[in-house]
């Protein structure tokens, strides 16, 4: 068993030294999908966690607890809800999307939004209680505040969109129910270690394991730096 | 400098009142402030003194009675006023810029407004400090730095809350020769202060506001000579050596 276990991870770090082809195109598809997963979210999360945070609007506090609540919303649940509505009989069956990359970067993008919605939000909210008055003093119309708001708070809200991609880049759930996990189209790094453990291939498994834990790691500590830059160069 | 004409001033208050939560802050507070003169507003902690100037600043509306400026350009008071907070906010940015931004927001050009700056900071002594983030100077440097923010927007009305809270007695003295450098270029004062010593020396009227309440308004001397109220005398003797 043991020997089982130092010849896998042997092996597992000739693959990734020998930069395997089979191994690089799987870690490059994850990047590609979760990249464009967090962009798009992106787009749609920060003016969200703005407007929710400055705009005084009915059902405001009910869409803030809504908003924290889908930050941990389960990834089988979204691969679900998303497979139902690209399956050939769903509402978007026509775009042909199910089990292609598409269909992967639409769960995570589902997946992601609250998230950097969420911390988004409480980042302009407290930013905006700090400096309204300050802003509204100094003569700045709502619309350059806001702006002004923004730009003092990017630091913040980048480290929001990589936490955002650190979730995308690790869930297993949403990608294998839409993506399928097929070789080659759609097999991801979680989807691959996932179904290659169950198969036996323990060395691909444990590499792309091993490539995950530092992607994860070194987003981290740069969205640890990041803030810390900011600070010491910006206060 | 500025040599205009009023554009705003009098500012007139009206029973104005304001209340959080039903509580009083503010309680039907009546006055008039004309051009010219440096009003400095005392009173005791929680009586009420940030809030009557933010109200005056528009940065609050009254719960109740008027708040308006009564000058020829009333319908646009933002421009020609400014305010330096008793804990004033930097953006994260250095210290010129912070002193720029108001600038900006008036559209002047980067050249003007970077050399205004320059000008501002330099005269709270701060020049060597213009590169430096602004929230990472000292209280006091943020306090010197607000006051350049402000000054440089050449505002028709300044209103002060306690601008040498956190300085020391030589940028205090600063601070106070500034202000008098702001009015005699034309700028109305509205100021407050916890030292009795410094609204001697920089006030020209005293307002004393007593638990939301405007219960006295005189001239500097005949208010410190003898306070016509009980609460005042008071306040007055309360003084620390
Ligand atoms: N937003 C608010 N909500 C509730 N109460 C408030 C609010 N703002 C001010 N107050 C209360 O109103 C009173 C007056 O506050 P204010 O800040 O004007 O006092 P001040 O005279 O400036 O005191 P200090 O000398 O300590 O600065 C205080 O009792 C304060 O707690
Ligand atoms: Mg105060």
């Amino acid at each position: 068993m043991s020997t089982d276990f130092f010849a896998a991870c042997a092996a597992a770090f000739r693959l990734i030294v020998e930069a395997d082809a089979g191994l690089i195109a799987i870690v490059g598809l994850s990047l590609i999908v979760s990249v464009a997963a967090v962009l798009t979210a992106t787009a749609i999360a920060l003016p969200l966690g703005a407007v929710v945070a400055l705009a005084r609007f009915r059902g405001r506090h009910g869409a803030i607890v809504l908003l924290n609540a889908l930050m941990g919303l389960p990834p089988v649940v979204v691969g679900l809800a998303v497979y139902l509505l690209l399956s050939r009989a769903g509402p978007l069956g026509a775009f042909g999307l199910l089990f292609t990359p598409g269909a992967m970067v639409f769960a995570q993008a589902i997946l992601v939004v609250p998230i950097i919605a969420a911390l988004a939000r409480q980042t302009i909210a407290d930013a905006w209680l700090e400096y309204e008055e300050q802003l509204r003093s100094l003569g700045a119309p709502p619309r350059l505040a806001v702006w002004t708001l923004l730009w003092d708070t990017r630091f913040s809200l980048l480290t929001a969109v990589l936490a955002g991609f650190g979730r995308a880049a690790a869930e297993v759930g949403a990608v294998m129910i839409v993506g399928g996990n097929i070789d080659g189209v759609t097999r991801v790094m979680t989807t691959a270690i996932a179904l290659e453990t169950s198969k036996g291939d323990l060395p691909l498994a444990l590499g792309l394991g091993l490539v995950l834990v530092v992607l994860v790691l070194a987003v981290n500590a740069a969205a640890y730096s990041l803030k810390q830059a900011a600070h010491r160069r910006f206060g | 400098m500025r040599d205009r004409a009023p554009a705003l001033l009098p500012l007139v208050l009206d029973r104005a009142s304001v209340a959080v939560a039903g509580v009083p802050i503010l309680d039907r507070i009546s006055f008039t402030l004309e051009a010219g003169s440096r009003s400095v507003v005392l009173g005791a902690n929680g009586a009420g003194k940030s809030v009557l100037l933010r109200l005056c600043h528009g940065l609050l509306a009254p719960t109740a009675g008027t708040v308006r400026w009564l000058g020829p350009h009333a319908d646009d008071p933002g421009r020609s006023q400014a305010m330096v907070f008793q804990r004033p906010i930097m953006l994260r940015r250095s210290a010129i810029a912070n002193v720029a931004y108001g600038l900006k927001l008036a559209g002047i050009a980067k050249a003007e407004r970077l050399a205004r700056a320059h000008a501002a900071l330099a005269r709270v002594g701060l020049a060597h400090l213009a590169e430096r983030p602004a929230r990472l100077l000292s209280g006091g440097e943020q306090q010197l730095a607000a006051l350049a923010r402000a000054w440089v927007l050449e505002p028709e009305v300044l209103f002060l809350d306690e601008p040498t809270a956190s300085l020391d007695p030589a940028a205090t003295r600063a601070v106070e020769a500034i202000v008098g450098a702001i009015h005699a270029s034309g700028t109305k004062i509205v100021m407050t202060t916890h030292n009795l010593g410094q609204a001697r020396r920089v006030a020209d009227e005293i307002l004393f506001l007593d638990r939301g309440r405007l219960i006295e308004r005189a001239g500097v001397d005949r208010f410190f000579a003898g306070p016509a109220t009980p609460e005042a005398r008071a306040f007055i003797e309360g003084e620390l050596p």
